[in-house]
């Protein structure tokens, strides 16, 4: 895409359009700056032919109005060497005359009438404008569609959608998806398996227009993207392994509340745009950029419904805990993503307990059945509490550290129960440690989030995979604009 | 029109080397990829090998969720005349 450069030149500009009264009422005034004013350069937006009796260039393009930053009508400018000195927006005479040293200038009109809003900020035209002005940012192949050819059903028949339609993804959808972000369209983010190809900005906002992001969640998509491409991470095992698992997203800090996600009722389910979006752009991003897709390289035997997207936020604002991400070294003012690898959520259900070691014994039983009821130490775990349960603990002043305590103690298995055998079931450890004790977690290795509705003495708990630099560690990213 | 959501990546096709007729004298390469039991598979792929005349190399990389380090792959490159590749699981 070529980019039109700024017309403006130095001395006085005057940007004006017939279909704003002000500017109508000040012609008068704009043809006495015409004569006293030698340097003057006037632009119309709308009728070339405006102002009446005063040679002007048309700005049909509005290439002088986007340059110039344009928000009113009429603007008057004075520019010195490239740089702009002087401005005055909609008609203030004091101002005018002030700023052109003509004393006495529109002294027929009234002292002050407000402008009309430009044509180069109208709704309609923003996106045209920024893709006509900036378009030549973006480096990525044009896919033309022909003209009897319905453009969604073309994403599917190219390969390029996870199963459900897609937003296509246009320059002028993927320019407005980048004023999300300061970060250059250009720049690396990281390392995209399994293909190891270089993933850009530019990509990730093509695949989160897809996936149906507002340029706002654009920062959430990125910081999860470079969490999930890091070697502790490993989304390339992740992405190829046979078991049901796919990044897990939680989002903290207040800017999620700012994006509107979903931390309350059906905190993990369907209906909210900021947390099915980021999760979703970033399994698209995976696809596409990375070249990772099912029965490719990805080998899930069954995979889970979170593989097309797995994001939430964490109910800070009414948790009796610090935060997921206040407890992995952030602070409550920032922003963060924690990616973990998980399957699908199972539900933990206790409505009678009302004292909390009852309470951690059920979450301990639930929790010892991950992935096998005998399988010590291999996986980690996500536990999402519900605001029920957490009050449980919240009255007897158990903070974060203490209800891990208790259910990690809960939850060291006798060898003699989890040999391979026992129980009648082939699964299990070595008869070697028969006679040892082992945890069902790695230390660190169950994670804490407080979310959820807040009818329902419920939690939820979200399996891990391999944990550890076998497979995968949990990482957190700092979320910047 | 739309823009292009991959990596826009070209793939370079390379000619196969030719066949050889039969193992004697080959080095072939085996590698572990740190799975349980995958060793006992190994154990007697490499004794049916070298029964067949064959050099036998083993190597193994750190974990099986992971590829293969680059300097593991050069090595193997550099070592076997012949590489047997096959998925787990």
């Amino acid at each position: 895409m070529t980019q039109i450069k700024n017309p403006l030149r130095d001395g006085w500009t005057l940007i004006v359009k017939r279909e704003c009264a002000t500017c109508v009422m000040v012609v008068p005034v704009i043809a006495r700056l015409v004569r006293e004013l030698p340097s003057l350069t006037v632009y119309t937006q709308d009728d070339p032919k405006f102002p009446d009796g005063v040679v002007s260039i048309s700005d049909a393009d509005l290439s002088a109005s986007w340059h110039a930053d344009i928000d009113t009508v009429p603007t008057l400018i004075f520019r010195e060497k490239g740089i702009e000195t002087k401005r005055t927006v909609g008609w203030q005479r004091s101002e005018w005359r002030e700023l052109t040293g003509i004393a006495d200038l529109g002294s027929e009109l009234p002292e002050f009438r407000p402008g009309c809003g430009s044509m180069s900020v109208d709704p309609d035209m923003i996106d045209t404008l920024r893709v006509r002005f900036g378009g030549a940012v973006l480096h990525s192949r044009q896919i033309e569609f022909a003209s009897a050819e319905d453009e969604f059903e073309a994403m599917f028949s190219r390969g390029l959608t996870d199963g459900l339609p897609v937003v296509p993804p246009t320059p002028e959808r993927v320019m407005r998806m980048l004023s999300g972000t300061s970060r250059l369209p250009q720049e690396v983010v990281a390392i995209a398996p399994p293909d190891l190809v270089e993933l850009t900005i530019e990509k990730i906002a093509i695949n989160a227009v897809m996936a149906g992001c507002l340029p706002e969640y654009l920062p959430w998509v990125i910081a999860a993207v470079e969490a999930i491409c890091t070697d502790e991470y490993n989304i390339h095992g992740v992405l190829a392994t046979t078991m049901p698992v796919g990044p897990v997203i939680v989002c903290n800090g207040p800017g999620t509340r700012a994006i509107g996600m979903n931390s309350g009722v059906n905190v993990l389910g369907q209906g909210n745009r900021a947390n099915l979006t980021i999760g979703r752009a970033v399994q698209l991003i995976i696809r596409n950029v990375g070249g990772g897709r099912p029965n490719e390289v990805d080998r899930a035997t069954h995979g889970h419904p979170g593989k097309l997207s797995f994001c939430f936020a964490e109910d800070e604002t009414n948790s009796p805990f610090t935060s997921l991400a206040v407890a992995r070294g952030f602070d409550t003012s920032q922003n963060t993503v924690t990616v973990f690898t998980g399957e699908g959520p199972r539900c933990v259900v206790d409505q009678l307990a009302r004292e909390p070691e009852a309470l951690a014994q059920t979450l301990a039983a639930c929790l010892r059945t991950v992935h096998h009821p005998k399988l010590p130490f291999a996986f980690d775990a996500l536990l999402v509490l519900g605001p029920e349960h957490a009050r449980v603990f919240a009255q007897a002043n158990w903070n974060r550290e203490r209800v891990l305590q208790e259910i990690h103690a809960r939850l060291q298995m006798p060898g003699g129960e989890i040999v391979r055998g026992a129980g009648g079931m082939a699964e299990g450890v070595q008869e070697a440690f028969k006679d040892a004790t082992l945890p069902k977690f790695r230390p660190g290795g169950l994670l804490l989030v407080h979310a959820g509705g807040v009818a329902g003495l419920f939690s939820s708990i979200i399996g891990g995979w391999v944990s550890g630099a076998t497979g995968s560690d949990p990482v957190t990213k700092l979320v910047t604009a | 029109m739309i823009l292009d959501p991959t990596s826009e990546k070209k793939f370079t096709s390379r000619e196969l080397l030719a066949r050889p007729t039969g193992l004697s004298g080959q080095t072939i390469g085996l590698l572990d990829i740190s799975k349980a039991r995958g060793d006992i598979f190994l154990n007697q792929l490499e004794s049916r090998l070298t029964a067949a005349g064959a050099n036998v190399l083993r190597f193994r990389k750190p974990t099986f969720t992971k590829p293969a380090p680059v300097d593991l792959r050069h090595e193997i490159a550099t070592k076997c005349t012949l590489v047997i590749e096959a998925l787990a699981d």
